[in-house]
């Protein structure tokens, strides 16, 4: 995210030589960027962009997998799928809100320790909280579905011992759901918040130390304004995951905490319902989007793609 | 969660050796040692979570011991390297496995390269368009997981065209490009153009300038997109099942088994890659830690307070 453009860089008039004129001419051609961005826009519009586009005109077809599809331009297919699965959309806005805020306020002290008194060790226990990733997502989430099985390592040994009742179960609750939700985003509210408060000026610190601020005032007024871009970068990271997330629901979750991703799913895999799954799909998307876009206007993307550094 | 951040900037340490840095002595006023509890509590509450975030991985190598015999490898029967030594008892899965491998290779081995040259363009060039790639890329990468694959099935549905190995390696490049992309181009956010103008000066055409000058200072940037982009295809499982047709990577054929029980050999074999993922970043960090030029801070902060 270069800010400034490539033209500010004038070499003093004496120091450019006289080759300049041989290889000048082609050395900064005006085409360059695009030369170099053609190939990779190029299979982002093909595999990217063209299929939203696919998926639209796929919404609005009628038929079946066996006779095929027709283009009708059913629009009614819209109100339908938000009508037949507004539960599931309610519930995965939820799941993916209280995941979020779940996420932001186990991470921000974490982040703020590591940041503040981490000392030598920051990039260790920074290395720890990557540790997650060197596993694949599925199989953390099985991992945890073992865990935390009605007759497991944990559940288990505590009914035995009787601090449990018999018919105490985690698996298949919603509890089970958002837990998986926050253990598998956690990382990724953690590090923007971290890579915030890393880069904060101690001066500024210092400053409002002596200039009597109290302990309150330094943190209410210095470091949480601060670090907000970091608190708002991994909200994004963490939401729209979590929100159309549909493997710990399937893994962890019972049939009552079906969310919007296991619809679009089962429709588009198991029943084959194209129209209605591109629908769904898309409406989701939307949703998504425009939030994010929002989000985006009002703070700049600059923070999220900041993140890719870490 | 009861565990509010104690408002106290560590006084102590960071200050100090700022104004260390900068040779100005501290002014007179004692640093009163303050909140002394609420650091411990907040190094307590930290260690705890990190418990939280490793005990899945824990309980996954330690299961890889496991002598069950049940079709759910949930309880602890004993120790026993049954596992270790039959790794390839179970076909499929090995194929699953190799599947996994051989695409993550290949779709970092194409969005290294598209995504390299798009992270040089908008990192190094002003130009018109570049807005565009820019949204674009965030479009990318912000759009959910099950929306990329549902669309991209739309499009090999609409043409026709089988769902396999094939499809899966488009998709796994796909997403690929845009993390790279921004990867590379953050790290050239803060280079310096004119050492290109330099290696010009000095006679150097636009591919040795590439080789020798652009190159070197792009590639820590180019190394940790790659590593990130295998890392996520490896890992990938929403956009690979809505394309994989009959084909089966590593996480589809283990989510494919939670039904029926998962055979510790994925226990096994998930412990391998995370040792060798664990290795490659602490390898990598070590030799990066030697190159770079650490900074000052970073001596100094020191000392946890």
């Amino acid at each position: 995210m270069s800010a400034e453009p490539a033209a500010t860089v004038a070499p003093a008039p004496g120091a450019t030589g006289p080759r300049r004129g041989r290889r000048g001419a082609r050395w900064r051609s005006p085409f360059t960027p695009y030369l170099l961005a053609l190939p990779g826009g190029l299979w982002l519009a093909i595999f990217f962009v063209v299929p939203m586009l696919v998926m639209l005109s796929v919404s609005l077809q009628t038929g079946n997998v066996v006779d095929g599809f027709v283009q009708t331009f059913h629009f009614a297919v819209y109100p339908d799928a938000i009508r037949q699965y507004s539960d599931q959309f309610i519930r995965s806005f939820a799941y993916g809100g209280i995941c979020t805020v779940l996420c932001v306020v186990l991470a921000y002290p974490m982040a703020y320790w590591i940041a503040f008194h981490g000392g030598r060790r920051r990039s260790t226990y920074l290395f720890l909280v990557l540790l997650p990733f060197f596993v694949s997502f599925v199989i953390r989430t099985v991992s945890w579905k073992f865990l935390l099985a009605d007759d497991g390592v944990l559940l288990g040994n505590l009914k035995d011992i009787g601090l449990l009742p018999d018919d105490f179960r985690v698996l298949a609750t919603s509890t089970a759901v958002i837990g998986g939700l926050t253990y598998n985003s956690f990382p990724f509210m953690l590090l923007p918040i971290y890579v915030a408060l890393e880069r904060m000026d101690p001066k500024l610190l210092e400053a409002a130390d002596d200039l009597y601020a109290g302990r309150a005032a330094v943190f209410g007024r210095v470091v949480l304004p601060l670090s907000m871009p970091g608190v708002f970068a991994g909200v994004l990271l963490t939401f729209v995951p979590a929100t159309s997330d549909y493997v710990n629901a399937s893994i962890l979750g019972g049939t009552s905490d079906t969310m919007i991703g296991n619809i679009i799913q089962t429709t588009f895999l198991t029943n084959a319902d194209y129209p209605l799954a591109s629908a769904i799909s898309f409406i989701l998307m939307v949703i998504l989007l425009v939030g994010i876009f929002i989000y985006a206007r009002v703070l700049g993307t600059r923070d999220v793609f900041e993140m890719g550094t870490r | 969660m009861s565990a509010a951040p104690t408002p106290v900037p560590s006084s102590t340490s960071r200050p100090a050796s700022a104004s260390a840095a900068s040779g100005a002595m501290p002014k007179g006023k004692a640093r009163r040692p303050r909140g002394r509890l609420g650091e411990h509590l907040l190094r307590v509450y930290t260690w705890l979570i990190l418990l939280w975030l490793v005990a899945p991985i824990i309980s996954m190598i330690v299961f890889s011991f496991n002598d069950t015999h049940s079709k759910q490898n949930n309880n602890w029967q004993g120790f026993t390297l049954t596992w270790w030594k039959r790794i390839g008892a179970i076909p499929d899965l090995t194929t699953a496995l190799e599947n996994s491998l051989t695409i993550a290779l290949l779709s970092t081995l194409i969005a290294t390269v598209l995504g390299t040259m798009i992270g040089m363009a908008i990192g190094k060039h002003a130009f018109r368009g570049k807005g565009a790639v820019n949204l674009l890329l965030f479009a990318n990468i912000a759009a959910p997981e099950v929306v990329l694959g549902a669309s991209l099935l739309s499009l090999f549905i609409t043409l026709g065209i089988p769902r396999g190995y094939l499809t899966i390696l488009i998709a796994h490049a796909m997403f690929n490009i845009a993390y790279v992309a921004v990867v590379v181009s953050t790290r050239l956010a803060s280079y310096d153009l004119s050492l290109e103008e330099a290696a010009r000066d000095l006679g150097a055409g636009p591919f040795a300038t590439f080789r020798l000058v652009t190159l070197p200072i792009i590639f820590p940037g180019v190394m940790s997109g790659a590593l990130l982009a295998f890392s996520l295809s490896i890992d990938e499982y929403i956009m690979t099942q809505f394309n994989a047709g009959g084909t089966l990577t590593f996480p589809l054929w283990v989510f494919g088994a939670t039904r029926v029980g998962v055979p510790p050999q994925v226990n096994v074999m998930a412990t391998i890659i995370f040792m060798g993922g664990v290795l490659l970043a602490v390898l990598g960090a070590t030799i990066g830690r030697g190159r770079r030029t650490r900074r000052p801070a970073d001596d100094t902060a020191g000392a946890p307070a």
